[in-house]
């Protein structure tokens, strides 16, 4: 700590006043010994003693104690809020762990080791390594059922998961199809029902088989769970009315993407509207390659 | 006889249960044999709850025991077996009917839902399978089908009790366990429901153990029937002849307190 | 064997009590002591004054009352059983496959149509609801039962028009043993002329029947025997 690491952030000099990423070593263990059950149950959400964080319940108290009980002095880390690393929780997060732990940040998801996310996994294809840290609300995919914490743990204990197909049944009823649009439930490694956090249905194909580790925590709920890397994660669905994920008629109108995530912007008072990839380090990467492909072929026409 | 090859599919030995020194009910005994529908009739604080909800599973006798003839294995103590397997044979084999549908349906989703929970609790996984053998179970219960994606709190009492009943046997359980099924409801809409149960057990086979505190339901629906006061059954057997050929003096008592209309 | 020469119905010595017990324990004796044998074929009157005990006499045989000793053997199955002892299931297997039972009046059950009271017997014997509903239209349409009635549920018939329904469930089915208990009472000349050959037919059939018909004329033209039988003097 007394040495100047030329890695570290900026405010390496605040950082004596704090035990390294905020939280005492014991909370850190028992943090951890949380995931390592999590992590050898897939799915199956561990109970775990939260601390009370300098921010509210529901600003990602579960996933900044995740975060905190993993990362290192030489990892790097990315933290976005719905795909984007310059909403004002994610500079928030990131500094938080610049000041407390100063680490090394990016915004770059490649360069990243650990990646904290609300709300959006990037599309960016994650490697062996890295670790994703999502920031959830409610953990529990049967709360909406069955109001009884008793009660929903004996369903995951005896896998009595049919009736989670009652609130999709209810959606073709009332909807014509299932309209669950995010926060879709799966079921990981054929065993466990999950909620995946209130990520687009668009996104849970991406937890399947990621060679990334997945973890998952909730601050107020108090629960922690994991998908470990090559994972079996499968949405939900009936064999008539299979999973299927968003689709846009518009492409990136920044970096003409037809496979990513698209925000809807508004961008004047007629209702003007453009479509913009969601994940701004996707999107900048692309312009960037595209660029670089425009100067060293100078005379092709623009993409 | 050629019955008499035939096993009993629920048995109930010496069941006895307390609320500390009070007695819910004891050393009860009866075999309940597959088509029959036996009735506990009592007043208020005679046991039969309590005795229903021994024999149902959902509340463990102090001692005796409650042995069903499962598919898979026979006849099983229904305590004994693990509760993954018990809970499995309340949502597949058995049937519970409340005396409140409230307590019976889930209010929040749909009647198409409520039917369709079961299958997709077996695993049924086709949409339209499950809405179509909804709509046939809503008919068998003379439900306008028209309704089937109504909400349950939009019915009445007839109604949600009428929905109760198809949400139990879609999954065609053997043995159906009722208490005051027609309790809540008015005078005619009970007399058209229990006509309908009449009718289901005759047509499906069902084997029921029905609980009332009315005499004249019992005579209606049930085969056997069993006097119960104080938590012992004083008086069982043929429901027409205990109620017109009355022995113990309970019943005797019981039988002409009934108002004739 | 055939009906006609066995023995439907064999009664040994039975014994009918009644205890009201919130009555002082005061204790009636109803039946004592009743032999009987019945062949197929045969029609047996119970012939007596009133409180003689003869419903009670039938209602035993059915056993919707207990008896107090004694023996009721039916033969079903091929083989006797007693109906005395014998347990309740047995009973109810017995009711539904070999002892008809018309009593007096008819028991309604609300709500439901006069056809599909008719027809609940063949239902449950496993006919089409088409043709149970068919052959119980029938049956009505014989004992003068107009179709505009068939639909609707007896609790607002008359008297006779009850009797007729119940008459008509009655004899739907050809039971091996059928007891009758007053079937003509509320009846017209026309309609009882009817019941004598819906009897007349069954015990062609070999059915065994024990009846109680209070109109001479009617017991003159089916009992094929009578069975004398007294009140009782009160146990002491």
């Amino acid at each position: 700590m007394d040495t100047i690491d030329h890695n570290r952030s900026e405010n390496a000099a605040t950082t004596d006043d704090y035990n390294f990423a905020y939280l005492d070593e014991q909370t850190k263990r028992m943090v951890r010994r949380s995931l390592l059950k999590a992590v050898a149950i897939p799915g199956y959400q561990v109970p775990f003693g939260s601390r009370e964080m300098p921010l509210s319940y529901g600003w990602g108290t579960g996933g900044i104690q995740v975060t905190a009980s993993v990362i290192g002095p030489d990892d790097t880390l990315k933290v976005i809020d719905q795909g984007a690393d310059d909403t004002t929780n994610a500079v928030s997060i990131r500094k938080f762990f610049a000041k407390t732990a100063g680490i090394k940040t990016t915004e770059e998801t490649e360069q990243a080791t650990v990646i904290q996310t609300r709300h959006r996994i990037p599309e960016t294809q994650l490697k062996e390594g890295q670790v994703l840290v999502y920031q959830v609300p409610i953990p529990e995919p049967l709360r909406w059922l069955e109001a009884r914490e008793t009660e929903t743990r004996k369903m995951h204990a005896l896998e009595e998961y049919g009736t989670m197909h009652v609130r999709l049944y209810e959606d073709i009823t009332r909807h014509g199809k299932i309209a669950t649009s995010y926060d879709y439930p799966v079921i990981v490694n054929d065993r466990y029902l999950m909620r995946p956090s209130p990520i687009p249905k668009f996104d849970n194909p991406k937890m399947d088989q990621n060679p990334a580790l997945q973890l998952f925590g909730a601050g107020r709920e108090k629960r922690i769970y994991a998908v470990p890397p090559y994972t079996k994660v499968k949405s939900l669905d009936f064999e008539d009315h299979p999973f299927e994920v968003q689709k846009w008629d518009q492409s990136c109108a920044i970096c003409r993407s037809d496979n990513s995530f698209l925000d809807e912007v508004i961008t004047d008072d007629q209702g003007g509207r453009m479509f913009v990839c969601s994940d701004t380090d996707y999107c900048q990467k692309r312009v960037a390659q595209q660029q670089r492909e425009k100067t060293s072929n100078p005379g092709e026409p623009s993409v | 006889m050629n019955q008499s090859h035939e096993a009993p599919l629920l048995t109930a030995d010496n069941v006895t249960r307390y609320y500390g020194e009070h007695v819910g009910c004891r050393g009860v005994s009866f075999d309940l044999w597959p088509g029959e529908v036996i009735g506990i009739v009592g007043e208020s604080g005679s046991g039969k709850t309590t005795l229903l909800n021994c024999t149902s599973g959902r509340l463990p006798p102090v001692s005796g025991t409650v042995q069903f003839a499962t598919r898979a294995e026979g006849l099983s103590d229904i305590y004994e077996m693990s509760e993954a397997e018990r809970r499995m044979l309340m949502r597949t084999d058995w049937g519970f009917v409340h005396q409140n549908p409230r307590d019976g349906l889930r209010m929040a989703v749909s009647a198409g839902a409520n039917i369709g929970e079961r299958l997709m609790a077996i695993g049924d996984r086709h949409y339209g399978d499950i809405r179509r053998t909804a709509g046939d179970w809503l008919g068998k219960v003379e439900f306008n089908i028209d309704r089937i994606d109504d909400m349950p709190s939009t019915f009445s009492g007839g109604m949600q009790q009428r929905l109760q009943i198809a949400r139990n046997l879609v999954t065609k359980p053997r043995l159906v366990f009722m208490d005051e099924p027609t309790g809540g409801l008015d005078v005619s809409v009970q007399a058209r429901l229990l006509d309908l149960l009449r009718v289901l057990v005759d047509e499906l086979g069902l084997s029921a153990i029905l609980v009332t505190h009315d005499l004249a339901v019992a005579r209606l629906i049930t085969h056997r029937l069993m006097v119960m006061r104080r938590g012992e059954v004083v008086e069982s057997g043929l429901t027409d002849q205990v109620l017109d050929d009355p022995q113990h003096p309970y019943t005797q008592l019981l039988v002409s307190s009934i108002l004739q209309v | 064997m055939t009906n006609s020469e066995l023995d439907m119905v064999q009664v040994d010595g039975l014994t009918k009590n009644f205890t009201l017990h919130n009555q002082g324990g005061i204790k009636l004796s109803v039946l004592r002591d009743i032999n009987l044998k019945v062949k197929g074929g045969e029609c047996v009157v119970l012939n007596g004054p009133s409180g003689a005990g003869k419903s009670s006499l039938l209602r035993c045989l059915y056993r919707n009352y207990q008896s107090d000793s004694g023996r009721v053997l039916i033969q079903h199955d091929g083989a006797y059983v007693d109906i005395v002892s014998a347990a309740p299931r047995d009973i109810i297997a017995i009711r539904r496959h070999t002892i008809g039972y018309v009593s007096q009046f008819l028991r309604v059950i609300p709500r439901v149509s006069t056809l599909d009271v008719v027809s609940e017997p063949l239902r449950r014997e496993g006919y089409s609801s088409e043709q149970a509903r068919q052959q119980a239209g029938e049956m009505l349409e014989r004992l003068n039962v107009p179709e505009s009635l068939w639909e609707l549920a007896p609790a607002t018939f008359s008297g006779g028009e009850q009797q007729r329904v119940n008459i008509a469930r009655g004899f739907i089915r050809s039971f091996p043993v059928l007891l009758l208990d007053e079937p003509t009472s509320a009846l017209d000349a026309v309609n009882r002329e009817v019941v004598i050959s819906l009897i007349e037919e069954r015990k062609k059939l070999g059915t065994a029947i024990i009846g109680i018909f209070h109109d001479e004329d009617v017991r003159e033209r089916v009992a094929t025997r009578l069975l004398d039988m007294a009140p009782l003097k009160d146990a002491a």
